[in-house]
């Protein structure tokens, strides 16, 4: 079981008569129990990638087969309630609610898929205590350092469950040593044969962490590496 | 299948990962009722922007609650004492009187006239005009003179606080209302027996009533038709209106139709009568169009301030919003979660909005200025209809920036 295959996708922006292709004939098969990276210079689209590989964008052109499922079959609402159900997302600024708690946050998924608060709350919590924020379900983001937040990032992209995380830079706004606890998370997160972790990152010190690294170029899969083949490319 | 590591022992559990999924909600949960619970901690944890959105609606509210009451009650006192007769049914005057302040006398001879008509109970002569009272230290006041049937007392106030009704029978006795009085002789206790001078004739105080309010703050002073006679004896027409009683068993209508067949006066039905009165000050003078402006100053203030800083609280939000579409909220679900944060900043802003308006109207109650002040109902609906149109735009402004949220914007950094 692939966590995304895509075959041949393509994705051009169209603004007014300007034509801006982000991506090109790309091929990808992300498997289950990985934690993926797609790497690559700014603007090589890796972004549109991912946003086509959770149903946020729609392709130009080629197939999209998300947890087995062919996004192209389902209508816009379907998409939604499949990211909502199966996809957990991790942002480079956290994007949590500022006046909601640690605990709140975590709990949004669930909540949005109608599960009382107070339920969902206790969830959370369970989550956020394993990921060692224990002491800290009640404060707000504000109250939180970066890497508490984007622990509670992480509590949120994993409270429902899905069987595919995407990670979005997510060690960018973070120092080394937090960047790195992050990763342990991600790394242990990935660690299970029915879910799979694609993250999106230029920082180079997390390569280790990869089971698998494609690079992108140029709106191009330019190639699949290992994280120790990719170092030596990279050499 | 991925590689053991040392993280393998910290390992992050978050369930079955059961795949694959069903794509339905969680089975026994109400649809999206829960996202209420987070749209109003996401509402009143910003509590800066929600007591501004609060302000504006409460400040609209207040401003159109209390200024078209105040304009009522002054378009209402213009008909105070149409309002007050309330004996009788028809008002029989010139042709040429447009509203109550603006008398034009009668032959004295009409009266007897009007009473042969059929269907006419009884007919009364009923006196109003300015009249310039001296007081004994010399001191001029302008007052409402109103001359009553002498028998039958009709067209008196009914509330007497002081005296008796019975002394304007007798002549050159007149009743004042309280707050004439008040403003005569400001601080001092009611005492009967004051004396004043009309066109070089003496008048006695012997009673003081509480009467309805008029648009002016001059006293009324209430005497019988025949002391105006003798008042004003130089004159030889001063009937101003008859008042008009209809008999069991005919229709008010049919009264007025004959009575202007057969004298060739105006005749009108009291509430028509008083709603012309009203009308004409409404529509001839500036009082509604100064009253209007500040109540549509106070719908644009409340609802820009309003509008403006929901605005902004979404547009604060928006990436929030738009990490909760990648999650998979809906825009439905954000439709309702911004509709409640509205809805419940217009119930709150709304209610006390007229919690002031009536607290306002309360304190003034005794205030002569602001006397007959009352929170009519459709005031209330009216208010409430303006405070949901203005929520309205608030929320039709953000919506469209909650919608064309686009949630690839969140992997944007």
């Amino acid at each position: 079981m692939t966590a995304i295959s895509l075959e041949q996708v393509g994705k051009v922006y169209q603004s007014g008569e300007v034509s801006t292709v982000a991506l090109e004939q790309v091929t990808l098969s992300i498997p289950m129990g990985e934690l993926s990276m797609l790497v690559g210079p700014s603007g090589c689209g890796k972004t549109t990638l991912i946003s086509i590989a959770t149903g946020i964008l729609t392709p130009t052109s080629g197939t999209v087969t998300t947890l087995g499922q062919s996004l192209a079959s389902m209508t816009d609402t379907q998409r939604v309630l499949f990211r909502r159900q199966h996809i957990g997302f991790i942002f480079q600024q956290f994007n949590l609610l500022s006046t909601l708690t640690a605990a709140e946050n975590a709990a949004m998924p669930l909540v949005a898929a109608g599960m009382p608060l107070a339920k969902a709350v206790i969830k959370a919590n369970a989550l956020l205590a394993r990921l060692g924020l224990a002491d800290h379900c009640h404060k707000l983001p504000k109250q939180l350092s970066g890497g508490q937040q984007q622990r509670v990032a992480i509590a949120r992209s994993l409270v429902h469950d899905p069987a595919l995380i995407v990670c979005d830079e997510p060690t960018a706004s973070l120092d080394g040593k937090t960047g790195r606890e992050v990763m342990d998370i991600l790394r242990s997160v990935a660690n299970h044969p029915q879910r799979a972790v694609l993250i999106v990152t230029h920082d180079n010190r997390v390569y280790s962490f990869a089971d698998r690294i494609y690079d992108m170029a140029d709106g191009k899969m330019v190639g699949e590496y290992t994280h120790e083949t990719y170092l030596h490319k990279e050499s | 299948m991925g590689k053991a590591s040392a993280y393998d022992s910290k390992r992050v559990e978050t369930g079955s990962g059961a795949f694959p999924h069903h794509l339905v909600r969680p089975r026994g949960y109400p649809y999206s009722a829960n996202m209420w619970s987070i749209a109003l901690k996401m509402l009143l944890g910003d509590k800066p922007k929600y007591f501004g959105l609060v302000f504006g609606v409460t400040f609209a509210s207040l401003l159109m609650g209390q200024q078209v009451s105040v304009f009522i009650s002054l378009m209402t006192r213009t008909a105070g004492l149409i309002f007050d007769l309330t004996e009788a049914d028809i008002w029989v005057m010139d042709r040429r009187v447009r509203y109550i302040d603006e008398p034009e006398p009668i032959r004295d001879i009409e009266l007897p006239v009007v009473r042969s008509v059929e269907g006419v109970e009884w007919a009364v002569p009923f006196y109003k005009g300015v009249a310039t009272v001296r007081q004994p230290d010399g001191l001029s006041q302008v007052v409402i003179l109103v001359g009553i049937d002498p028998v039958s007392l009709v067209g008196l106030a009914n509330d007497t606080l002081q005296g008796d009704a019975r002394v304007l029978l007798q002549p050159q006795t007149a009743m004042i209302d309280k707050n004439g009085y008040k403003f005569m002789w400001p601080g001092q206790d009611f005492v009967l027996g004051r004396e004043l001078e009309v066109n070089d004739q003496r008048l006695v105080i012997n009673a003081i009533c509480n009467a309805a309010p008029t648009l002016t703050t001059y006293p009324t002073l209430y005497v019988s038709y025949t002391t105006i006679t003798q008042l004003f004896p130089q004159t030889r027409n001063r009937l101003p209106f008859v008042v008009v009683k209809v008999a069991p068993g005919h229709r008010i209508d049919d009264v007025v139709r004959r009575i202007e067949q057969e004298t060739g006066l105006q005749a009108l039905p009291r509430i028509e009568f008083a709603w012309r009165s009203i009308n004409y000050f409404a529509t001839r003078t500036g009082i509604p169009i100064n009253f209007g402006i500040t109540v549509f100053l106070g719908v644009i203030i409340g609802a820009a301030i309003t509008a403006q800083t929901f605005y902004l609280f979404v547009v604060e939000n928006t990436k929030q919003f738009a990490a909760m579409k990648a999650f998979g909220v809906t825009n439905g679900q954000l439709f309702r979660l911004v509709m409640l944060q509205a809805t419940f900043v217009g119930v709150v802003g709304y209610s006390l909005g007229m919690g002031l308006t009536a607290l306002f109207i309360r304190s003034v109650g005794n205030v002569p200025a602001f006397r007959g002040l009352t929170l009519h109902w459709q005031v209330v609906a009216g208010a409430a209809v303006m405070i949901t149109l203005i929520i309205a735009i608030a929320v039709s402004v953000s919506l469209i920036k909650v919608f064309r949220a686009d949630p690839a914007m969140v992997f944007k950094g």
